[in-house]
């Protein structure tokens, strides 16, 4: 008898999903439990609703849209498009969040919208962040977004498996956005198109869930569909009282079958930093320390959780910002605003010259909240740094982690921040 | 499908930002999205393409968001097809269903240069570049693909099925 082949987390949500025995290669109509899309896609979904005569969502608890990428509206096109959005929520039920309430890939899982081993997909390159809790999200397009929230099903192609394991230990000042640029600069940007990625490793084991949701974002950026890990206490823990449904984690087999295996060492792995305009234009920060910034940014759906604005406050308390730096720092959510400003990060970070902008996607995408000027250099901790990405062309941004940005704002040129932390000066 | 015209060649990771930049989102009228094409990467593309225009470029087009306004504004600009080594993930699904034809084809893009002349048989998966005269071979559609593609995207093909 031929023996069975095991599976990886991503062929077991898809068994569990398509009622197939799935292995990477086949193509599978599978039930989604969750469907989500933000205001620059998801206007376009309603348009597809509306040309297919759908008037109805599969399951209005299913599906909810998020204002998050220029929100406030910063333009008349843009509230149309908000109000397009809220009259979707009204007529079908689906979730509305509104202005201020963050961003999507922080929203959807701080909600309990999605649970460990869950099959969910949403109208944004980043769903892909929710792999962190054992979710298999991906993103799509609009009109595939529509069609999932019309039927409540989508058709995949089961991906293979990139195992990535992290051995050794993290080094002080040294955080998982170091850890996710270094493997981009080892792939590179298509490095696992198609495929889902699974983070494994005692470095991954003793990150917490909002450290984990970093790599997991930041999955799409190397090409992959999924950035998968397993759902562990801490995970369990984490969902304690979110939402109403009970997580069923998976697990890959211990025979489970990779396409590719990587090991990085993490106590090898100093601050890293992408350069313009390619994510996977990754150097050690050596390389980059001591070119002049104009403007930081501290914020977005990679870096915007609580530990982030936590490290960053820890550096920024009791220091100014450069004079001839701006900082920006938007909260993930409303709730990550109200739980830093309980923790005192707000205060420390606003007093030491910080501006503080509305929970969402702030400048990261160009729309709002910081375009910068021609000429100018930004470090953020946000997942791109494509050319006109933060809405200017003739701009150049670096990324890093919230500790290399807070570094990075006192002195006013990029800065390795492994002086602030044990072992450092 | 046949496609004729002239190439416009560009590099490797062309991203969904600098074919459509976030900016511009604030619409998604094909025509007004058009307009601003590849704006980031090359500001007089605009200008220059022609309706029935090739766009050819190396590996992993159309990475970065998933945007589908990216698929939209090539082809409202008059871009009959992009040839490309490869294509990121969600673009070439987005790609299929707003009715942009795409073809991987690693080869012809190595023997096609900027301003060149370029007819695409789709159906027969034969590239040929007319200035130079070499001929390169590429998959051809499968018939659901070409179906959803000649009915103008997913949506609009489903709508004319279920309205026969």
């Amino acid at each position: 008898m031929v023996p069975i082949p095991g599976k990886t987390i991503a062929e077991k949500i898809f068994s569990a999903h398509s009622g197939t025995d799935a292995y990477a290669g086949d193509i599978v109509v599978a039930d989604v439990d969750f469907v989500m899309g933000q205001d620059g896609t998801t206007p376009l979904a309603i348009r597809a609703l509306e040309s297919m005569g759908v008037e109805k969502v599969f399951d209005p608890a299913k599906v909810a849209v998020v204002m998050d990428h220029s929100s406030p509206s910063p333009i008349e096109g843009v509230s149309a498009l908000h109000t397009i959005m809220r009259e979707f929520g009204k007529r079908t039920g689906a979730t509305v969040y509104d202005v201020g309430c963050g961003v999507c890939h922080q929203l959807i899982p701080e909600a309990g919208h999605v649970v460990p081993g869950d099959l969910m997909v949403g109208c944004d390159s980043h769903t892909c962040t929710y792999g962190a809790v054992n979710v298999f999200s991906t993103g799509v397009g609009s009109t595939d977004g529509a069609a999932a929230m019309a039927s409540g099903k989508l058709w995949f192609k089961v991906p293979d498996t990139m195992k990535v394991t992290y051995t050794g230990e993290l080094q002080p000042g040294v955080f998982s956005k170091d850890l996710i640029l270094a493997l981009a600069g080892r792939i590179g940007a298509d490095g696992a198109t198609y495929m889902a990625l699974e983070f494994h490793g005692p470095v991954i084991d003793e990150l917490s869930v909002d450290a984990r949701m970093t790599i997991s974002n930041m999955a799409i950026e190397v090409g992959a569909k999924a950035g998968l890990m397993k759902a562990d206490e801490k995970t369990l823990a984490w969902y304690e009282g979110r939402g109403d449904r009970a997580p069923v984690p998976v697990d890959p087999d211990a025979d489970a079958v990779y396409a590719q295996e990587i090991v990085l060492d993490a106590s090898a792995i100093g601050p890293q930093v992408a350069k313009p305009h390619a994510v996977d234009n990754v150097s050690p920060i050596e390389e980059v320390a001591g070119t002049p910034i104009a403007q930081g940014f501290i914020g977005t759906c990679t870096n915007g959780r609580l530990e982030d604005l936590k490290i960053a406050a820890n550096i920024l308390r009791g220091r100014k910002v450069h004079p001839d730096v701006r900082l920006i720092v938007a909260p993930a959510s409303k709730q990550i605003l109200l739980d830093a400003m309980e923790a005192g990060y707000i205060r420390d970070l606003v007093e030491a010259g910080a501006a503080l902008v509305t929970p969402g996607c702030g400048p990261c995408v160009g729309t709002h909240n910081g375009v910068p000027s021609d000429g100018e250099n930004v470090i953020s901790t946000a997942n791109r740094n494509f050319k006109g990405r933060m809405g200017n062309s003739n701009a150049f941004i670096y990324l890093g982690s919230p500790a290399t940005v807070g570094a990075s704002v006192i002195e006013g040129v990029i800065t390795d921040p492994r002086k602030y932390f044990k072992g450092g000066e | 499908m046949q496609f004729s015209g002239t190439a416009h060649v560009y590099g490797r990771d062309v991203d969904t930002d600098v074919i459509i930049p976030a900016r511009y989102l604030n619409t998604s009228d094909p025509d007004a999205l058009a307009l601003h094409c590849m704006e980031d990467l090359d500001p007089g593309f605009v200008k220059k393409v022609e309706p029935g225009d090739i766009l050819v470029a190396d590996e992993n087009f159309g990475c970065g968001s998933s945007r589908e306004h990216a698929p939209i504004a090539i082809k409202a600009a008059g871009v009959s097809v992009v040839i490309a080594k490869s294509f990121a993930r969600i673009f070439y699904r987005n790609a299929i269903n707003t009715g942009l034809p795409i073809m991987e084809a690693p080869e012809a893009v190595d023997g096609i240069s900027d301003g060149d002349r370029v007819t695409v048989d789709a159906d027969a998966g034969v590239i040929t570049n007319e200035t130079t005269g070499a001929v390169f071979s590429a998959q051809p559609f499968p018939p659901f693909i070409k179906d959803i593609i000649e009915g103008g995207g997913l949506v609009e093909s489903t709508r004319k099925k279920a309205a026969r």
